[in-house]
Order: C-alpha cells, then sequence, then structure tokens
C-alpha cells in the first residue's frame, strides 16, 4: 500500500533537488543553443574542412550513449597532463561542469539538426529580397534568415529541451544531487523505490509541463503572423 | 557581340543620362548559354517591357543587373558607376567589392514575382526595414514615409497586417511600396503579375502604370502585352539570349520585321 506520509517527506526532500535540475537544464540548454547554431551554420557552409568538423561532432555525440560521455568527461580527463595544467581543470574536476558539459555537447549536436532545418526552410526567395536591397551578409542573417529559422526550429527545439531537462537525471551517476540523485540516495535509506520514483517522476512532469507550456507562448508569440484572424478562428472552434 | 543593337528610340534618350549600361552580358548556366552578349543602355525615365518566351533569358538578364544572378561575363554599370568584378571558383563574376555592390543595389529595386515579403514582419515593418537597417535613416521619418508609400499603393490599412493575411495582388503592391521607400533610381520587375489570379493583376498594373508616368526608371519583365504597348515607351523582345527586337511600342509592336515576334504575339 502507497504511503502517502511518506510520500510528503519524500517530496520535501526532492524539491531539494529542483534547483539543480533546472540549473544543469537551463545552463546546459543555453550554451548548446551557442553549439547547435554553430554546428548548423558549419554544416552549411561552403567550406569543407568546416562542414567535416560539424559532420564529425554530430556524428561522434548522436552515435554514443550520453550516459558513455558524461563517464568519458568526468573520468577521462584527468587522464591528460594537458588538461589537469590548464585552467579547464578548475571546471573539469567539478562534476557538476562535467555533467554541464556533457548535456551541453550532447544537445549541441541534436539541436544543430533541428537548427540546420530551420535555416534550410527559410524561403530563397526572402533572402533575395534582402539582398537586392543591398543588405550586407551579417544583416541577412540577423534580421531575416535566422529570425525565420528560429520560429521555424522552435517546436522541436522545444521538445529537445524538454528532452534534455529528463536527461539531467544522469547527473546524478556522477554524483550530482538533482532530483534523481536525491531519489537514489532516499531509496539507499529506506528501500522504498515506488513510492521515492513516483514522486521524483511527478516532479519531473510538472518541471516538463512548465517548460511545454512557456513553449506553446512563445510559440504562438512569434508565429502571430502565420496565424489566421483569432476571433475568426474562436469562431471556428465554437461552430465545430 | 552578337545582339544587334537598335538605336533608342525615344526623344529623352539624346538628353537623359543612362540609368543603367549593360555591356555584352554573357550567362551561361552549366552548358547552355542563356543570354549570348547583351548591350543596351536604359536612360533615365525610360520604361521598358522586356518580352520573351520562357526560356529566352529575360528573368536572367534582370536578375543579372543586380547580381542576384552572376553574370558569366560583361559589365553592369548604375548610374555612370560600373559594378567591380572578379572571376569566381565557378568561372562566373563574382563582385569584387560587396561593399560597392550592397551600395549600387540601393539604388536599384526589384520586384519578385513571387512577392518575396519577409513573412515574419508586418507590412509597415517591410516596407521600413531597407531604409531604416540598410539605410540607417531616422526611424520615425522612416515610418511615416512608409505610411505614405502604402497609401499611394492603396493598402494603407494593412499597415500593421502580415504577408500571409494579405492577398497576392495586395502583397504585391508592398512589395512596391517596400522597394518605393529605398527611394531607387531604378526599378526591376521580375513578372510582377504572373502569380495573380486575373481578377488582381489589374490592381498591381494601375499600380505600375501610376509610377510609370512619375517618369521613373523601369525595367518590366512581363507577358502583359497591353502593359508593354500602352505603359512602357521601350519594348526588347529576347530570343534565345540575343536581342531580336528594341524600339519603341509603335514600331515593334506595329511593323516588327522579326518573324519570331510577330508569331509570339499571336500567341
Amino acid at each position: 500500500m502507497i504511503d502517502f506520509a511518506f510520500m510528503y517527506e519524500a517530496l520535501i526532500r526532492l524539491v531539494g533537488g529542483v534547483p539543480l535540475t533546472l540549473q544543469l537544464s537551463l545552463i546546459a540548454s543555453a550554451f548548446g543553443v551557442i553549439f547547435a547554431v554553430t554546428a548548423a551554420l558549419m554544416q552549411l557552409s561552403d567550406s569543407r574542412v568546416l562542414r567535416a568538423i560539424a559532420d564529425a561532432y554530430v556524428f561522434v555525440i548522436r552515435g554514443t550513449p550520453l550516459l558513455v560521455q558524461i563517464f568519458l568527461i568526468y573520468y577521462g580527463m584527468g587522464q591528460f597532463d594537458f588538461i589537469r595544467h590548464s585552467f579547464l581543470w578548475a571546471l573539469l574536476r567539478e562534476p557538476y561542469w562535467c555533467a554541464i558539459f556533457a548535456l551541453m555537447f550532447n544537445t549541441g549536436a541534436y539541436g544543430s539538426q533541428i537548427v540546420r532545418g530551420g535555416l534550410l526552410s527559410v524561403p530563397k526567395g526572402q533572402i533575395e529580397a534582402a539582398r537586392s536591397c543591398g543588405m550586407p551578409t551579417v544583416m541577412i542573417y540577423r534580421r531575416i534568415i535566422l529570425p525565420l529559422a528560429i520560429r521555424q526550429a522552435l517546436p522541436a527545439y522545444g521538445n529537445e529541451i524538454i528532452l534534455l531537462t529528463k536527461a539531467t537525471s544522469l547527473a546524478s551517476i556522477i554524483t550530482m544531487m538533482e532530483i534523481t540523485g536525491v531519489a537514489a540516495k532516499m531509496i539507499a535509506e529506506t528501500y522504498r523505490v515506488v513510492e521515492v520514483f513516483l514522486v521524483a517522476g511527478g516532479l519531473y512532469l510538472l518541471i516538463n509541463f512548465v517548460l511545454s507550456r512557456g513553449v506553446a507562448m512563445l510559440e504562438r508569440r512569434l508565429m502571430r503572423h502565420t496565424r489566421t484572424d483569432s476571433s475568426t478562428r474562436s469562431v471556428q472552434r465554437r461552430a465545430a | 557581340m552578337s545582339a544587334s543593337v537598335s538605336a533608342i528610340p525615344m526623344d529623352i534618350a539624346e538628353t537623359s543620362a543612362p540609368a543603367v549600361q549593360i555591356g555584352d552580358l554573357h550567362k551561361n548556366f552549366g552548358g547552355l548559354e542563356v543570354l549570348k552578349g547583351l548591350t543596351f543602355d536604359v536612360v533615365e525615365g525610360q520604361v521598358v517591357s522586356i518580352l520573351g518566351s520562357s526560356g529566352s533569358g529575360k528573368s536572367t538578364l534582370l536578375r543579372c543587373i543586380n547580381f542576384l544572378e552572376a553574370p558569366s561575363s560583361g559589365t553592369i554599370t548604375i548610374g555612370g558607376e560600373t559594378v567591380r568584378t572578379k572571376v569566381g571558383k565557378t568561372g562566373d563574376l563574382v563582385p569584387a567589392d560587396i561593399g560597392q555592390l550592397n551600395r549600387l543595389r540601393t539604388s536599384v529595386g526589384m520586384v519578385f514575382q513571387n512577392f518575396n515579403l519577409w513573412s515574419h514582419k508586418t507590412v509597415l515593418e517591410n516596407v521600413m526595414e531597407g531604409p531604416v537597417f540598410v539605410q540607417g535613416r531616422p526611424e520615425a521619418e522612416c515610418r511615416e514615409e512608409a505610411g505614405e508609400f502604402l497609401a499611394k499603393v492603396g493598402i494603407y490599412d494593412k499597415c500593421d497586417a502580415y504577408p500571409a493575411h494579405l492577398s497576392g495582388g495586395q502583397q504585391q503592391r508592398a512589395a512596391i511600396a517596400r522597394v518605393l521607400a529605398m527611394h531607387p533610381a531604378v526599378m526591376l520587375f521580375d513578372e510582377p503579375t504572373s502569380a495573380l489570379d486575373p481578377e488582381l493583376v489589374g490592381e498591381v498594373l494601375k499600380v505600375m502604370r501610376a509610377l510609370a508616368d512619375e517618369g521613373r526608371t523601369m525595367l518590366v519583365v512581363t507577358h502583359e502585352m497591353g502593359f508593354a504597348r500602352e505603359v512602357s515607351n521601350r519594348v526588347i523582345f529576347l530570343e534565345k539570349g540575343t536581342i531580336e527586337e528594341d524600339g519603341s511600342p509603335e514600331d515593334v509592336f506595329g511593323a516588327s520585321k522579326s518573324e519570331r515576334f510577330r508569331k509570339f504575339i499571336a500567341g
């Protein structure tokens, strides 16, 4: 029988892991976007070298499990003297930053394919219109291509952020006390697997619910230009 | 040079400066030679209709003028300034000085067959984009002027609408306002009515006729024979990448020596 008093206790403790989960997810996705856009632009560039680097990055990251990547960064980086003696060591000896690096590389690789699709979806004619009025290339990217690509990529990218948020649970393996880490610790103490993981799962569900609503709201805001008039839409809904 | 260039037929030809000069323009796509050495000048205030069957190279010609298409060889001169070029990797010409080209492009507006309005911006934002961000003019002034241009093409009430919410004719008129806002010396029209429903063609042609009446310099690739005949003051007929006819509408339509052109207008 499920013990609700215990579940409440579990909830209080697991909520303590929420800030770390959110940090890992937010920081990794913020830097991950930069990786994603850079890799996508590299994949679409004219330079064979840049393309090859980006392709290799995506190939390796997508082709190996995130857990293996986390282990390799956490245990592997210390093997190299040049890393131990570089400024990076200050970060890489911390499991916190190892987890963020791994998550960031990972989401960057998947995200790059979403961004790439978005960039390719920008109508050629709209780019030509910008070129024909004398817009320099950088401005065309900033004012026309990226805004259109981001709008196109947003729903899929929202999905990627949700996946990333769930993937932060793997950081518990390298001692991070985020939701899953706290849950594992509590289970080790109490042997009550079901209650604790039910609460953990519920917390992830709640976070991702808020996240997906946020993405949906952003999408509604940014996609005004494709929507038919809202008044006619509600009329249609009522009629249906 | 394989194109024969007949005399510029207008009285204004003697007095006005050339707005666009095209010198021995060649364009190859792979092994296919689309433009076979075209040379002609367009003087200020001229409204030139460029006619020809599909594949004759008329759109390519227009797109070479602002380097949306890279010419294979030849020169393009805008308002007396020749676009500096070098031979690129593909063998076609690329701009040697992109800054110069972009500066010249601001004075050559282009209206596209598919309008190509920026879909994430409102009509007003579309019209303000070039003046504010490319030409760096004050936003308030550009906003006011954009409104005037939109009023002029008859869609001021659509200022805050997004392109997807407009009819094709309204979109094309917005696209024309967008070009006008740059104060171009030359306007290029690439089949501006070909993507429109028949009932919407008239509203766009009306706007174009008004622009022609203002004495603007226009190069219009079109299938609208009525426009070519009545509005333009010069007709160029392209056939297989060369100029087959070049003259006033009266001469070209009335007494064309070209067998091919007579067949073309007979349909």
